[in-house]
């Protein structure tokens, strides 16, 4: 029994402490900034987790404001306003994004904004997601965004190459000419697009689920 | 001078290109048919056809129809023998009417694309149609008995 508590005890214990210690370590492995997908080296130009995902948080405020989410909605039917509420006559989605019967997008979002208090703002090519790729934002954790935004499955078949053109799109820089009493977005085209460019070139990191 | 096609007619104007088309219609070509309710496409009183689409004429511009075809509910049939127009004349639809040349016109594009609306497809086609009077019900049937009557030929 001496014998016992003297040596075998405290073997017992330690082990156990170690085993737990052990599991502490190996877990913490898991608690990182993580790559939100494998992707190719092309676009990569200098693997930094903490300066992607602080990048992101750039892009992430971006996506998130009117001018972005009110055109990337949970539902089928457009946002609108800066408070985001669901657009006035509940116009659908449809198939491909561009509306439905006598509510088709371009039937009042025209090629130019119109001049004017509560008249549509416009840009050629007026349209939400289609139907079977929806690239909803609204409610979407930053760790889910982005990890959304880089799978091509997910993304509108973009590549990175693509997703770092896009920042260019003209869809995408039409919510900087929002038209007269619509906020823009909260930093200039130029500051997304160095936030946007830097987050997928320093490896696209998903910021940690919270 | 702006030339346009109106209902299969053509007109030349001599006005402003980005005067809007509502005002086109009415007060340079005389088709009073479509009318103003809020000037900023919330209503869909004004609501006619640009190559076949329902567009608003309160917010378009007069140099978008240009080439383009127009009608206008003056236009929709030749012998106001549309099936929308029979239907609506069957089941007394209108109250004071002022909002119905819209309703027609947007009515008319979710016939040409779905010959057999369920009320969901037409609560979803006609929300941007509101009728002060409430005539909502009438309509609803109107377009029913519109999407039959186009169904037997009649």
């Amino acid at each position: 029994m001496e014998f016992r508590k003297k040596y075998i005890l405290p073997v017992k214990k330690i082990s156990v402490i170690a085993i737990i210690l052990s599991v502490i370590v190996f877990m913490s492995f898991g608690l990182k900034n993580e790559p939100a997908i494998t992707i190719t080296r092309n676009e990569i130009v200098n693997k930094d987790s903490i300066e992607s995902v602080k990048a992101f948080m750039d892009v992430y405020r971006v996506l998130m404001s009117p001018r972005c989410m009110n055109c990337h909605p949970a539902g089928d039917v457009p946002l609108s306003g800066d408070d985001y509420h669901l657009h006035n006559m509940s116009p659908q989605r449809g198939k491909d994004g561009k509306g439905l019967y006598a509510m088709k997008c371009s039937n009042c979002h025209q090629p130019t904004n119109i001049e004017g208090l509560n008249k549509p703002p416009g840009h050629p090519n007026w349209h939400l997601p289609p139907a079977n790729m929806k690239m909803v934002f609204q409610g979407r954790t930053p760790n889910q965004l982005a990890k959304q935004l880089v799978n091509p499955k997910t993304n509108g078949n973009k590549t990175l190459a693509k997703l770092i053109e896009h920042a260019d799109d003209g869809l995408v820089k039409a919510g900087w000419n929002p038209g007269e009493g619509r906020t823009v977005p909260p930093l200039t085209h130029e500051e997304f697009k160095k936030a946007w460019v830097t987050w997928i070139k320093t490896g696209a990191y998903a910021p940690p689920v919270k | 001078m702006i030339t346009l096609n109106i209902n299969k007619k053509t007109y030349n104007v001599e006005v402003d290109p980005d005067t809007p088309l509502l005002w086109v219609l009415r007060d340079t070509i005389g088709l009073v048919g479509t009318k103003y309710g809020c000037g900023v496409a919330q209503c869909g009183a004004c609501v006619v056809h640009l190559n076949g689409e329902a567009v608003r004429s309160c917010v378009t511009k007069v140099s978008r129809a240009v080439g383009q075809k127009v009608v206008t509910i003056e236009g929709l049939s030749e012998k106001n023998d549309h099936p929308l127009q029979k239907a609506w004349i069957e089941l007394d639809v209108p109250q004071c009417g002022y909002c119905q040349s819209g309703q027609i016109m947007s009515a008319a594009v979710l016939l040409r694309e779905n010959k057999n609306p369920t009320d969901k497809d037409i609560d979803i086609a006609m929300n941007g149609n509101i009728c002060r009077c409430g005539t909502y019900l009438r309509i609803r049937n109107a377009i029913q008995l519109a999407a039959e009557i186009q169904r037997k030929g009649k």
